[in-house]
């Protein structure tokens, strides 16, 4: 693949400009093939939008992950005779009805709210990556059977199924994680299957079906790799499908328990107490809106980075 | 045409009864029970108690007596708030829950399509990159971030509309808007991918060629097409603001069946979760067949799937 490549790009350099100097084509001799991955990280970092947001999203990150350990303050601890108090030096988000600081309290939601988008992630990407690899390979009538089913779950009302889970099994952050997981998956079962589908048929996997390996060598071996392009913009969309979903039900009161707060659970005491201390909504909600803007952002410009054809424009 | 319809008909009443059976055993697999209460209760009187709910009898035996009594239009009595039925509930509450709904619906559809067919047919100007740098922002707004802004803003500092209650029209305006803007971001965003795809064909290039004028291009040989994805998406809307409905309905405290499912949720107030579950999902289990329907009429290839 890389050879291909390198002879297509050296091609293209000779072609209209004839006037080469024999130097300057050993010098283009020594540029390096540039794989899939290179043409895509080269044309993400044409998309500033993209670029920006990939910044500010590891930025959030380490503000979240590094900051409560540079916070003179514990999430928990609660100080009664402050009770809230606005921005101010000692305390820069300010601090909640109880005392607590609001600014470590963002950091640890954060790190909540960011570890269920990862998590549950990962989980919609094993079903769904499984699924629709099974379903594209196979193909036929158990395709069809298996794409249907999935059809059909996408008409179901999903987020009444976790509210009754949630209430049903505990409220373990655990569950939730995977709860959420097992309903994200439709998109990337379908995204995959149509890749695989497509894949199914060229030379290579026909070579590797003469030599005779077992199927699940070829779909884990073969097909899944090629689809990864997709599947990698998809895992990123669905991040913030995640998180919003987390948020919706910890606003709920049926996510994340306090003490423990993720950015939903923040977002809901901030939303109780808005009118007198709108700082405790403000914050939390930035953060927020900021982590889905840039995932949303980085995602859309994955999609035209990784896969051209499919660019909206 | 009819023979389609009526798979998919029977097909979604499957789908109900499987999503039925699937709430009714996640429901008696909750521990604990709906009698339950911090006030001891002797076992006499817990046993009658049960005995009057039926929950006495061993779940297999309550499923099909309660399947019964669903298809028979009767959701049973609440089990949390006594003298009161399920089917009273919904109907007190379900007249409020439909206006917001199909307000809401109404704001996405209404503001979101006509800028996406703006946005692609102005493509890469400023009236593409404002509106769609909007729908951005809204999809990354959630509901329950949205509704407070809102009524901070509209409620509170401008003090122009109420941000509780619902008693008169300008009580329906922040709730709506909560829930109708998210959903107007998606359909702007849907209509314009659709609409572009449309405005590339190589048909339309030879439209152009014919010098065919731009509005008929638009308005007579896309727009059908184009509307494809955001029609699909209704299904998935309608699911949404029911969802949506949960947070909004909270936020503004409005009476609507979206707090009752919370409730009952919370209480584990049995019937009512079921009887909720069935109506939201009889709900959409008939927009996913409207779509459908509509999608066959708009895209004749697809009749045959």
């Amino acid at each position: 693949m890389t050879d291909h490549s390198e002879t297509a790009v050296l091609g293209n350099e000779a072609a209209p400009l004839p006037k080469h100097s024999a130097s300057e084509i050993a010098e283009e001799e020594l540029v390096e093939g540039s794989s899939l991955w290179k043409d895509a990280w080269s044309r993400l970092k044409k998309n500033k939008l993209a670029v920006a947001s990939l910044v500010i999203f590891l930025l959030i990150c380490v503000f979240c992950v590094v900051g409560p350990f540079l916070v003179p303050y514990n999430s928990q601890e609660q100080d009664l005779f402050l009770g809230a108090t606005g921005p101010s030096a000692e305390h820069w988000f300010g601090t909640d009805t109880l005392g607590r600081d609001l600014l470590v309290r963002t950091m640890e939601g954060g790190r909540i709210s960011l570890m269920v988008g990862l998590v549950a992630t990962v989980v919609s990407l094993l079903i769904g990556v499984i699924y629709g690899a099974t379903a594209g390979y196979l193909g036929g009538k158990v395709d069809a059977t298996m794409m249907r089913f999935v059809d059909l779950l996408y008409a179901l009302p999903f987020t009444i199924f976790v509210i009754l889970l949630m209430v049903a099994f505990g409220r373990s952050m655990w569950l939730m994680f995977v709860a959420i997981g097992c309903v994200e998956w439709l998109s990337m079962a379908r995204i995959v299957r149509s890749g695989v589908l497509g894949l199914k048929k060229q030379e290579f996997v026909e070579a590797a079906v003469s030599l005779g390996y077992s199927h699940k060598r070829i779909i884990l071996r073969h097909l899944i790799p090629n689809v990864l392009g997709p599947v990698i913009v998809i895992a990123t969309l669905t991040v913030p499908a995640v998180m919003l979903l987390e948020a919706f039900l910890s606003f709920l009161g049926l996510g994340v328990q306090p003490p423990n707060a993720s950015w939903g659970v923040l977002i809901n005491e901030g939303q109780q107490n808005m009118e007198i201390f709108p700082w405790l909504l403000m914050f939390p909600a930035f953060f927020f809106a900021l982590t889905l803007f840039c995932l949303n952002f980085l995602g859309d410009g994955l999609r035209d980075a990784l896969d051209p054809k499919s660019a909206k424009d | 045409m009819a023979k389609f319809i009526t798979l998919r008909f029977l097909q979604g009443i499957l789908v109900l009864l499987g999503i039925y059976a699937v709430t009714f055993f996640l429901v008696a697999a909750t521990p604990g029970s709906p009698f339950s209460s911090e006030r001891a209760i002797q076992p006499e009187i817990l046993a009658q108690i049960e005995a009057f709910y039926g929950y006495d009898k061993p779940t297999s035996e309550r499923f099909i007596v309660s399947l019964g009594n669903i298809l028979h239009g009767d959701f049973g009595p609440s089990a949390v708030y006594a003298n009161r039925s399920v089917t009273d509930i919904i109907a007190e509450s379900f007249p409020v829950s439909l206006k917001l709904g199909s307000i809401s619906l109404a704001i996405a559809l209404l503001l979101g399509i006509p800028a996406g067919i703006l946005a692609a047919v102005k493509k890469n100007t400023w009236l593409d990159y404002v509106p769609m740098s909007t729908a951005m922002a809204g999809i990354c707004l959630p509901t329950f971030v949205m509704g407070p802004l809102l009524a901070l803003v509209f409620g509170l500092i401008f003090a122009v509309l109420p941000v509780a209650g619902w008693f008169g029209p300008e009580f329906v305006v922040l709730p709506s808007a909560t829930l109708g803007l998210y959903y107007a971001a998606y359909f702007a965003r849907l209509t314009r991918g659709g609409m572009l795809e449309m405005l590339n064909q190589d048909w339309v290039r030879t439209a152009r060629a014919k010098g065919v004028p731009e509005r008929t291009i638009v308005w007579k040989h896309c727009l059908k097409g184009g509307l494809i994805p955001a029609i699909t998406f209704l299904g998935p809307a309608l699911a949404g603001i029911i969802s949506g409905s949960f947070v909004v309905e909270t936020i503004f405290q409005v009476p609507g069946l979206g707090q009752w499912f919370v409730k009952g949720a919370l209480n584990r107030d049995d019937f009512l979760i079921l009887g909720l579950t069935v109506l939201f999902a009889s709900l959409i289990v008939l927009m996913n067949l409207l779509v459908d329907i509509a999608q066959v009429a708009l895209n004749p290839r697809l009749k045959y799937d």
